[in-house]
Formats: C-alpha cells, structure tokens, sequence
C-alpha cells in the first residue's frame, strides 16, 4: 500500500476541467488522500482468440495528458494491462475484459492499453461492475487501416467512484467506433478523448448515460483534428430522474489549422424525467482552418414529449407503458450499435429497472 | 350495440391571450354501424371535439358530458378510453422515435385485449392488415410516424384502426393530404372495419370528396363550436355546392 504522490496541484472546483465534478464524493483520488490498493482487477472474461494477447508490461504512455488524476496514475505506476491485437488479424467474436475485484476503503490505480495492428478489426468489450473505487488510464493505439469497436459499460454498484481517461490515438486510415454506457456508480467521470495522427481516420464516440437519485456522471469529451481529411461523430443520449441526479456532457472539438477536409459533427441530447435532476450540456467547436467539409454540434434537454405519450396513450397503452416505450426509443438508437443482443437486452432490462426505482 | 352520447360539450384552452371557449354546447349521438360525418369550416372545433373527446390534456372540459354505453369518458384517463372501445385517428400521428410499428401495435393490442396476442396468428393479422392498405412489409420494422410521408401516416391510423377493433371511432381529417388512390385505399378501410366490427365513425372532413367513398349516415354542419346544421347525405351535397359561408355568417 501507498499513498498518492501529491506533486500534482489539488483542484479546488473552480477549474473549467473540474467545475461540475463534487470533488468531496471523489474519495480522496483527486487530492492524493486516497490509500491505494494493490490490485490489478482488469481481466479477459474467456480464452482469446489466436493473434490476441493480454499481458502486463511497462509501458511509457501513449500521449501526454493534463488531467490531474492520469498523471497520478501515471506517476504511480508503469505497469499496464495490455490487450494486443496482432497486425490482419479479424477477431469474429468479441473480446470481453471485465473486473474480478473492488474495494471500497482503498482505491486502485490502473492503466490500461489497448493496441491493434494494421489492418486488424477487433470488437472489445469493458465491462465495469462491483464496487470500487478505480482511477483508469485508458488508451488505445490503432494502427494503420484497424478498425476497433469499443464499448465500454459502466454497472458499478452504487458507492462506486470511477475516474478515467479514454484516449484514442488513431493513425491513417483507422477506424474508431465506443460505445460509452454509463448507468452505474456515485460518481462516474469518463474522458472520451481522441487523437488523429495522420490523414484519413474516423472516430464515431456514441454515449448512452442514465442517472437516477443522487448519481454524478461526467462525460467529457475532447477530440483532436491536427491533421487533414479526418472525420468524428459523437452522439451521446442522457436521461436523468430523481432528486440530484446530474449528468455533465462537455463536447471539445478542436480542428487545427492543417486539418483541412474535416468532418465533424456532435449531438447530445437528455431527457429530463423528473423535477430536482440537472442536465449540463456544454459543446465546444473551436476551428482554425476554413477548408473543411463540416463542423457542427446540437445540444437539447427536454422533459417528456406529451404528445408522444397521448398518442401511445390513445391506442390504450397506460401512462407507464408508454414512458417505458418512450426511454426505450430514446435509446434504442444508440443501444442498437453495440450489436450484441446479449448485451443489448441485459441493457433495456436495466434501464427498465432503473425507471421502475424511481417510480416514473 | 354501442352509444358515445356527447351531451351539451363545453370546451376551452388556455392561451397567451387567456382561455378561449371552444366548443360551446355540442350534442351528438353515434351508435354502431353509423357513419357521420362532421364538416366544417377550418377553426370552427372540429378537431377540439375529436381531441377532448380522446381526453388530450390541452383541452379543459368546461361543461357537459360524453359517454360510452353508459360510461363517463370525461372521468377517464386517456388509455382508460381507448381501452373502453374509443379510437382517435389523428390528423396529424406523432413520431415515437425508436419505437418500430410492430412493437408499437402489439404493446397497444396487449393493453387492448387484456393479454398478449399469440405470436403466430398476430403475425399474419398484422401482416394481412397492412396488405389491405397495400403497405410494404417492412413497415413493420419502421420507427413509428418517423420520416412516413402523410399518406404513410394515415394508413398507419386506419390499420390501426382495423387491428385494434374499437367499437367508435373518430377520424380527424383522415382525408387530408391524400392523393385519390390513397383516399380510396384509406376509404375501404374504414368501410371495411365498419362492415367487419359494426363501428360507429365520426368522420370529420372539410371537404366533400371522402364521402364519396364513405357513404354517411348523418351529415353534421360545425360552424362557432357547435352543430348549426344537420341532415342526411344530401346535405354534403348542398355543402359541395354552396361552401360554409352561409354558416359562418350566421
């Protein structure tokens, strides 16, 4: 065991990167009071497939970031669970990695690495559960001409505390595809965050968040065009019920002065179920070049459609049958992409669920 | 043998400008097997009749009373009514965007019939319901109203409306934005949900030209929020030749 080293400033709030974040609910991993435990609880679910390869390593980080929580891990540890997918090889099915251990009175510390070689295409699968208190430093290399889905899957237990960053360094030609779903935890604060390092790449950053009574969950984004003929899309859907619930979407998107031909466009939109839950929603575009083929963001956050719901009502379908089809639909567009029924329908259950606790 | 019995209806809304009485005293009796029709200049209440009756909550319900068989609709709540036998086919059918038809029809025929249908045979009456309105299949995979054109939009609503089997029906400008083959289509299968179930239609319409396909019982003049004028077929006849002015007016 061993306390986090404390060469870094202490944010105090009023810092743009941390100004929606209750620091005090962060258990100590923001202001180094945090005892750290030594468990490494990322694993491979099942057996891999030829050509993959999950081991620990040290590794030097992929790129630098300003986050102070990262560059405490960082600080703290070299070590990285890697998970490699070897250059052409296609992996049909989807790789799981999920958690085997948690606490709640240390925290731990944990840097992750996901690499696929050239024209490798892998599907792989995060699945984050029990209760813990976890500080991540994500990254994930693509090579020349991958392709990686990536979905990522928040169901912490509710005292949770997940701090992490999700770095995507995207080479010529590469594609990117998460599915970011946060539905689980006290406080969830995820950096969704991609880089472009030469021409042609895509990044597609879908979000499904829902938090009910007294849940924090922060979604930043921030994606990088410093280099040309690279196109992003983000569309991340929120709903939120219960006395304070709060959801944090922030949308960064920088096109640098060489990036010209970029494409980019980003969406979020929340659903406000109940009185007493707040929904920000901050998109950001700043542009330096006007040789681009699109750039732009839409931000809304409304309540129930009535009309929706009369007309679902007037084939005789009950009030609450017809919020259930409503938030189903609302989802159902982002859900749908993880294209896993599995997965899918254990998803729709517990966003069921979560409804049903408070009583909408 | 069904009866919506509509007794002196007073309805308002609330508006920027203060609340506005709409209707002012509708009565109106539909039985089983009878079509009628209610015509009318825009902006005379036709659709606040259609919408209050279905229990929107945009509408304030000032005086009166509506029932079915004997049953005040006015105390129900929306899915309440349409559970009692009442159908609304609206005139302009909301988008429910991630929600696909099929989906959509089997939850309403469950809440409808107390009970899921059985798989197998809901199929093929979904399937034999929207080849009667000649849709394509894959509209039953679609999302609910979104991106329909309106002609997709209004058979949605009859399908529904033959499926879900209630026993009165109001179609609000059913015919509106339909072409001639669309209004025909449309048109049978109103025709046929009547002659299959026995139900009661209040057909409202601004124009003459669906009742060339649907035959009314009863032709009902709405003009100022209530019925001026009533009679038989022939008088849509009259109303094609001489327009609303006279009523308007009055």
């Amino acid at each position: 065991m061993s306390l986090l080293t404390t060469n870094y400033l202490t944010p105090t709030g009023r810092e743009e990167a941390w100004r929606f974040t209750p620091l005090k609910r962060l258990k100590g991993l923001h202001d180094a009071t945090a005892v750290i435990g030594d468990r490494q609880s990322l694993q491979t679910i099942a057996q891999l497939p030829a050509g993959v390869s999950f081991t620990h390593e040290n590794l030097d980080p992929l790129a630098p970031s300003d986050d102070l929580i990262i560059g405490r891990i960082r600080a703290a540890s070299s070590a990285v669970s890697h998970l490699s997918i070897a250059s052409k090889v296609e992996v049909g099915q989807p790789i799981f990695l999920g958690r085997t251990s948690g606490a709640l009175d240390t925290a731990e510390l944990s840097r992750v690495r996901i690499s696929l070689g050239a024209h490798a295409v892998a599907t792989v699968v995060l699945e984050n559960t029990g209760d813990t208190v976890l500080a991540e430093d994500l990254e994930i290399s693509l090579a020349p001409g991958s392709n990686l889905k990536f979905i990522t899957v928040q169901e912490f237990d509710s005292k949770s505390v997940y701090a992490a960053r999700h770095h995507a360094v995207i080479d010529r030609d590469a594609q990117f595809q998460s599915i970011t779903i946060t539905l689980g935890g006290d406080v969830v604060r995820i950096l969704p965050t991609v880089e472009f390092v030469a021409p042609g790449g895509s990044a597609e950053l879908f979000g499904v968040y829902f938090a009910t009574t007294g849940q924090f969950f922060e979604h930043r984004i921030h994606i990088d065009h410093l280099v040309p003929h690279a196109k992003s899309r983000v569309n991340f859907k929120g709903a939120l019920a219960g006395q304070d619930a709060h959801t944090v979407w922030i949308g960064d998107v920088f096109i640098g002065s060489n990036a010209e031909g970029t494409d980019t466009y980003e969406l979020n939109r929340n659903l406000l179920l109940t009185d007493g839950a707040r929904a920000d929603s901050v998109p950001n575009l700043e542009i330096e070049t006007g040789q681009i083929v699109g750039a732009g963001h839409a931000s809304t956050t409304g309540r129930f459609d009535d009309e929706q719901l009369f007309y679902l009502m007037s084939r005789g379908i009950s009030l609450a049958d017809a919020r259930r089809l409503v938030i189903r639909g609302f989802f159902h567009e982002i859900i749908t992409i993880v294209g896993i029924d599995s997965i899918e329908d254990r998803l729709m259950n517990r966003i069921d669920s979560e409804l049903e606790k408070v009583g909408v | 043998m069904s009866r919506l019995e509509i007794r002196n209806l007073a309805v308002s809304v609330n508006t920027d400008a203060g609340e506005i009485e709409i209707l002012k005293g509708v009565d109106l009796t539909i039985e089983s097997g009878e079509i009628h029709a209610i015509m009318g200049p825009n902006g005379s209440g036709k659709s606040t009749l259609a919408y209050s009756i279905a229990g929107h909550p945009k509408y304030k319900i000032v005086s009166g009373s509506v029932t079915l068989d004997g049953r005040d609709l006015l105390q129900m709540s929306v899915d309440e009514r349409a559970r009692a036998g009442l159908f609304l086919a609206m005139q302009y059918p909301v988008e429910v965007p991630g929600v696909s038809v099929s989906n959509f029809l089997r939850t309403a025929a469950t809440a409808l019939r107390g009970e899921a249908p059985k798989l197998r045979t809901w199929a093929s009456e979904v399937k034999d319901a929207m080849a009667a309105l000649n849709m394509d299949p894959a509209f039953a995979t679609r999302n609910v109203n979104e991106g329909f054109s309106g002609g997709e939009k209004k058979r949605h609503e009859i399908m529904q409306l033959e499926l879900l089997k209630p026993k009165i029906a109001i179609l609000d400008e059913t015919d509106s934005g339909l072409d001639v083959d669309a209004l025909r289509i449309v048109a049978q299968g109103v025709n046929r949900a009547k002659e299959m179930n026995n139900l009661g239609v209040v057909l409202i319409t601004h124009y003459t030209r669906i009742l060339r396909y649907i035959k009314p019982d009863f032709v009902h003049v709405f003009a100022n929020g209530r019925i001026v004028e009533e009679g038989g077929a022939e008088l849509a006849d009259e109303l094609e030749a001489k327009g609303y002015a006279d009523y308007v007016s009055k």
